[in-house]
C-alpha cells in the first residue's frame, strides 16, 4: 500500500465518528445519580428501621448488589448500562454486574471449570488491585500514626 | 519439422480440457475459464437479521438464536448445517454428490464448522480466514471444481453470542459500544459450487495478502481490514486490466461505515475511484440507526449471508450481471490483542459474472 501507518492513522481518526459525549454524559448523570439516590433512600430506610449507621450502609450496599444481580439475571441491566454508561459502571451495582454476567455466560462450561474459573474474569483485576491498594494505604496510614 | 508445426497448429485448434484449467494471471489472480458456477446458495439468520433491510432474503430464519440447542457454539453449528441442507435442497442435490466441503467460522479451532460436518461424510477442508472465510471458501471451491472435483460446498458462519463471549464480554455485561464498533451477525451462508452449472459463474478469484497498517483497536476492525481490501481489489484490477466501472456491484465483506469510507480513500490513492456501484455487506444487513449496530455488521456470516441470500439470487434473476465480492477478515485473537499487537487484515475476492465465456 502506498500509505504509511502514520498517515493511515490520521485518516482513520478522521473516519471514526465522534462519541456522542453530551448524550452519554447526560445518561451517566441521570442513571448514576438515580442509583445514588436509590442508595440514599435505602440508607435512610434502614436507619429508620433502627439499624446502626455502619450496619445500615452495609445493608444498603447488599441491597444494591442484590438488585443489580437480579436485574442482570433478567437481562435488564445491560440495557440500562447501554444508556447509562459510566453511570452504571462506577457504583457498586456495576461490580455486581461484572461478577454475575460471566457467571451466567460460562455456566455452559460447567460449574467448576466454567462458572468457578471465569466468574472473576472482569471483576478479578478490580479485586486484586483493590486489595493491593488497600494494603499500601494501610501501610501509609500506619506510618503516619508512628510519625 | 512440418509435422511438428502441424501438431502445434492442431493443439491450438483442438484444445484439451487441461488448457482451460484455472491458471494464474498477473500477481495474484486465478482465472477460471470453464463454466464453474453457483448452482444454489442459502442463507440462515436469526431475529435481528430478519428485522434488517435484507430480512426477506434469508432462506431460514429462527427467532430463537439458540436454534433449539443448549450452547451458542452448538447453535452456530446448527446454522451451518441448515445452510448446507437448504443449499443442497434448492439444487435438488444430495450430500453424497459433494466432493469437498470448505467450511469456516470464527470460533477457536473452528468448532462450528467441524462439528456441523460430522454427519456429512464429505471430505472436509476447514478454513480460518476470520470474516474473509466465505470468499476464501467459494474461491477455493471454484478452483477445485474447475480441476479436481465437480461439486463443492462452501459454507461460513458467525454467531453474535459465541463471538462476544470469545472476543469480548459476557452477553449480560453492561457497557457502551464506541461508534466504530460493529455487530457480529448471527448468520450462515452456503454456496454449492459446480462445474457445468448455470449462472452466476465464477470467473476469477484473487486471494489477498495480509496487510497491517498499525490499527490496534479491536473496536475499529473496519479500519484494520480496509487496507487488505484495497490491496486485493486494486491488485485484481491491475491483474485483469479492468477498472471499477466494469462491474455492476463491488461489494466488501464487513468494513462497516468507518472501513468503507477508508476503503474509498485508499482505493483513490491506488488510482481507482469507487462509484455508486460500491457497497459493503456490513452496511446492508442491518438498519444502523434503528437496530443500533454502530458502524455496521461483521462476522463470517455477514458476507456469507448477504452473498448467499441476496446478491447471488439477484444475479440468478439477472438484476446484477457482474459482481466483485470481497470478504474481509481481521486476523487477531484475544491473546494478540492483549499482548498489544496490531491487527492484520486479509481480503479475498471472487469475481462473478452471468457471462459463460471469458470476460477478461
Amino acid at each position: 500500500m502506498s500509505i504509511s501507518p502514520d498517515e493511515y492513522k490520521k485518516l482513520g481518526e478522521k473516519a471514526v465518528p465522534k462519541t456522542k459525549s453530551l448524550r452519554n454524559l447526560t445518561g451517566a448523570f441521570l442513571i448514576g445519580g438515580g442509583i445514588c439516590l436509590f442508595g440514599q433512600f435505602l440508607l435512610n430506610f434502614y436507619l429508620d428501621m433502627g439499624l446502626s449507621t455502619p450496619s445500615s450502609s452495609t445493608a444498603c450496599s447488599m441491597t444494591l448488589v442484590a438488585v443489580s444481580a437480579v436485574l442482570t439475571g433478567f437481562g435488564v441491566y445491560d440495557k440500562i448500562a447501554k444508556f447509562g454508561g459510566g453511570g452504571t459502571l462506577v457504583p457498586i451495582t456495576g461490580f455486581a454486574n461484572a461478577v454475575v454476567s460471566p457467571a451466567m455466560e460460562y455456566k455452559s462450561e460447567g460449574f467448576v471449570l466454567g462458572l468457578g474459573v471465569k466468574i472473576f474474569t472482569i471483576a478479578g483485576p478490580v479485586i486484586v488491585y483493590g486489595v493491593l491498594a488497600s494494603v499500601v494505604y494501610g501501610i501509609i496510614y500506619w506510618a503516619m500514626g508512628i510519625i | 519439422m512440418f509435422f511438428c508445426i502441424f501438431l502445434r497448429f492442431a493443439e491450438k485448434l483442438f484444445p484439451k480440457r487441461g488448457d482451460f484449467l484455472a491458471h494464474k494471471i498477473g500477481k495474484q489472480t486465478i482465472i477460471i475459464d470453464s463454466a464453474v458456477g453457483i448452482r444454489s446458495s442459502a442463507a440462515v439468520g436469526s431475529k435481528k437479521e430478519s428485522e434488517g433491510p435484507l430480512g426477506s432474503s434469508f432462506d431460514i430464519i429462527n427467532d430463537d438464536s439458540r436454534f433449539g440447542e443448549k450452547t451458542w457454539e452448538k447453535a452456530e453449528s446448527k446454522m451451518q448445517e441448515l445452510a448446507c441442507w437448504k443449499a443442497l435442497k434448492k439444487a435438488e442435490a444430495e450430500m453424497a454428490e459433494i466432493d469437498f466441503l470448505f467450511a469456516g467460522d470464527l470460533l477457536n479451532q473452528c468448532i462450528a464448522s467441524a462439528f456441523s460436518a460430522r454427519g456429512s461424510k464429505v471430505p472436509f477442508i476447514g478454513l480460518y480466514g476470520a470474516c474473509s472465510t466465505f470468499a476464501e471458501g467459494v474461491g477455493l471451491a471454484s478452483v477445485f471444481a474447475d480441476s479436481a472435483a465437480k461439486n463443492c460446498l462452501a459454507v461460513a458462519s458467525s454467531h453474535f453470542c459465541s463471538a462476544e463471549r470469545q472476543y469480548r464480554f459476557p452477553l449480560e455485561y453492561g457497557g457502551q459500544r464506541p461508534p466504530s464498533a460493529q455487530w457480529t451477525a448471527t448468520a450462515a451462508g452456503a454456496a454449492l459450487v459446480s462445474r457445468d452449472s448455470g449462472a452466476p459463474f465464477v470467473k476469477a478469484v484473487t486471494f489477498g495478502t495480509v496487510e497491517d497498517l498499525g490499527i490496534n483497536d479491536q473496536n475499529n476492525m473496519g479500519a484494520a481490514m480496509a487496507p487488505a481490501a484495497a490491496a486485493t481489489l486494486s491488485q485484481f484490477f491491475r491483474d485483469t486490466y479492468t477498472d471499477p466501472d466494469d462491474y455492476d456491484l463491488i461489494l466488501t465483506g464487513d468494513l462497516g461505515a468507518v472501513g468503507a469510507q477508508l476503503m474509498r480513500e485508499l482505493m483513490l490513492r491506488e488510482g481507482f475511484s469507487l462509484g455508486d456501484n460500491y457497497n459493503d455487506c456490513g452496511l446492508m444487513l442491518y438498519d444502523r440507526e434503528i437496530q443500533q449496530v454502530e458502524s455496521g455488521a461483521s462476522g463470517c456470516g455477514c458476507s456469507a449471508a448477504v452473498l448467499s441470500g441476496h446478491v447471488l439470487p439477484q444475479m440468478k434473476k439477472g438484476v446484477l450481471k457482474t459482481v466483485l465480492a470481497l470478504s474481509t477478515g481481521a486476523l487477531m485473537s484475544p491473546t494478540s490483542v492483549q499482548q498489544g499487537e496490531t491487527i492484520p487484515g486479509v481480503a479475498h475476492l471472487v469475481c462473478f459474472s452471468n457471462e459463460k465465456g471469458g470476460i477478461f
